[in-house]
């Protein structure tokens, strides 16, 4: 019960003291919206959040899904083949330092119109880079031993990939998972934030702004928190079940 | 599988191998000769860093000899073969797997006609041999490192291999626990027949668990030096404090003692 109590009062007396700032300060709402504010704007809205919340839940979790699978397969040569690694490694380093904010316009223009693809891509471009390096980080690190043990035995590499590599770099790659994830979140919403006529969370924030509508961008920001948080605890979950293993029990 | 008692189980002929490095080429094995009988137990000693990892991996197949040959029951040795089960200092247990799910797993590579539960009575009885009876359902992480290597053991052993190859097992242990092992070492001996070769550092395991004591000299290895031990079936510990013991633990420091000047010279 503790678990649960003490974070929904922590919630409570932030969202009293921000109430409390704003008022006392009076702050009008274009300055800052008071939590009071944000719940009208909500529901004003709802259908939109909802509709919307989706489109970006979607497109995250989608890009996400490609970041894994390129992912998982560049850090699987890079771990694999010393030669792959060292002519991938600078290439995928000086990728990953372009800020993506300013890959967004370029891939709005390239793919015009074509909005669900804009976003996925960047959720994907975003993220993808720390799961490939974990994964290679985790197979080249392997312990020889690990492999002698089986391959002494007469095991093939898919073998050794599967009952040994595998599971063992799992703990690497949900930490990973769990970066990646906020990352692509940041990806969804840039672009629908720049997108043209666009949908998502992103667009009703932008619509927000071009309205003057200032409690309905802090209900979007809300609502994002709420979705990241979704995200990343499912990310939890998922890891839990399949690494759970790593975790040293404290007792 | 020819498995006739008077074939000897291991016969490293004349090996020798090198390793390339930037330099050129390392010289680790010269010429070596060993020989052990079937269900012989051979300890190799030596310097550090002479090569006494690479003879594991050249008796398990994991590499090929420059030069020579490694017989393994009178068969040339041109690959890894599933008679042979390796211990190391490192127990490599896989944390993800339960103990018990850890000792099955070269029968899950190994061809074999046991069925799920057969392979789960094995195990057990391995395990409980080695006393670990209970412990079966437990993570790697919940067993001191002397429990780990016991269950390692286990491991190298349940698909009834006919050559052991230990790399220090008991290297990282402290002085009580490897003596406990040493004695349940006796005890797989006894239970579970296999032909043995135990790379040490430790020349009163050596003598202790060993038939044969061989010496190899400073790198590139060859045979310097190699002591016959007047085996009991069941030795107690005690038996490391008799005159004959320290007559030979003396005999063997010294030939240690040549080979790391030899080391140092090249």
């Amino acid at each position: 019960m503790r678990h649960i109590f003490i974070p929904l009062y922590a919630i409570i007396i932030f969202l009293l003291f921000w109430e409390f700032i704003v008022w006392v300060n009076g702050w009008p709402n274009y300055k800052m919206a008071s939590p009071s504010d944000i719940w009208p704007a909500f529901w004003k809205f709802k259908a939109l959040f909802f509709q919307y919340g989706w489109d970006t839940l979607w497109r995250t979790v989608a890009g996400l899904f490609l970041a894994v699978i390129l992912g998982v397969f560049l850090g699987m040569i890079m771990g694999f083949s010393k030669i792959l690694r060292e002519g991938l490694y600078p290439l995928l380093v000086g990728f990953n330092a372009i800020p993506k904010a300013t890959v967004v316009p370029i891939i709005a223009l390239m793919f015009v119109g074509q909005h669900d693809l804009n976003t996925i891509l960047i959720a994907f471009m975003i993220s993808f880079f720390p799961i490939a390096v974990s994964i290679s980080i985790g197979l080249s690190t392997l312990e020889p031993e690990y492999r002698d043990i089986l391959r002494s035995l007469g095991a093939s590499k898919s073998i050794i990939f599967w009952k040994i590599a595998l599971p063992k770099t799992l703990p690497e790659f949900f930490g990973a998972l769990k970066v990646a994830v906020t990352l692509a979140f940041i990806g969804t919403n840039l672009m629908e934030i720049v997108s043209p006529h666009g949908r998502g969370l992103g667009a009703l924030f932008d619509s927000g702004k071009t309205n003057a509508d200032y409690p309905l961008m802090f209900a979007v920001l809300i609502a994002l928190a709420i979705l990241g948080i979704a995200l990343y605890y499912i990310v939890v979950v998922l890891e839990k079940i399949f690494a759970g293993w790593a975790e040293r029990s404290s007792e | 599988m020819k498995s006739n008692i008077n074939i000897d189980a291991i016969i490293i002929d004349s090996v020798s191998h090198s390793y390339k490095t930037d330099t050129g080429l390392l010289p680790v094995l010269k010429k070596l000769n060993i020989t052990i009988p079937k269900n012989g137990f051979t300890a190799v000693v030596g310097p550090s860093g002479c090569g006494k990892s690479t003879l594991t991996k050249l008796i398990s197949g994991l590499l090929k000899p420059d030069n020579g040959h490694v017989y393994l029951n009178g068969e040339k040795v041109l690959g890894p073969k599933p008679i042979v089960g390796m211990a190391f200092q490192n127990p490599v247990l896989l944390e993800w797997r339960s103990i018990i799910k850890n000792v099955m797993l070269p029968l899950e590579i190994v061809p074999n006609n046991l069925s799920e539960i057969e392979k789960e009575e094995r195990a057990r009885s391995l395990l409980h041999l080695v006393g670990l009876e209970g412990f079966e359902g437990k993570k790697p992480s919940e067993l001191s490192g002397g429990m780990r290597q016991r269950a390692s053991l286990c491991r190298a052993l349940v698909h009834k291999p006919e050559v052991l190859i230990l790399d220090e097992p008991f290297g990282a242990l402290d002085a009580f626990t490897r003596e406990d092992l040493w004695q349940v070492m006796h005890k797989l001996r006894q239970e579970e027949p296999f032909t043995g070769v135990l790379i040490t550092h430790d020349l009163r395991e050596s003598i202790f668990l060993a038939d044969e004591v061989v010496v190899l000299s400073g790198r590139p290895a060859t045979n310097q030096y190699s002591l016959q031990t007047q085996k009991l079936k069941n030795p107690k510990l005690d038996s490391l404090f008799s005159d004959n013991s320290i007559e030979m633990l003396k005999n063997l420091r010294k030939q240690i003692e040549i080979a790391q000047v030899q080391q140092g010279e090249i």
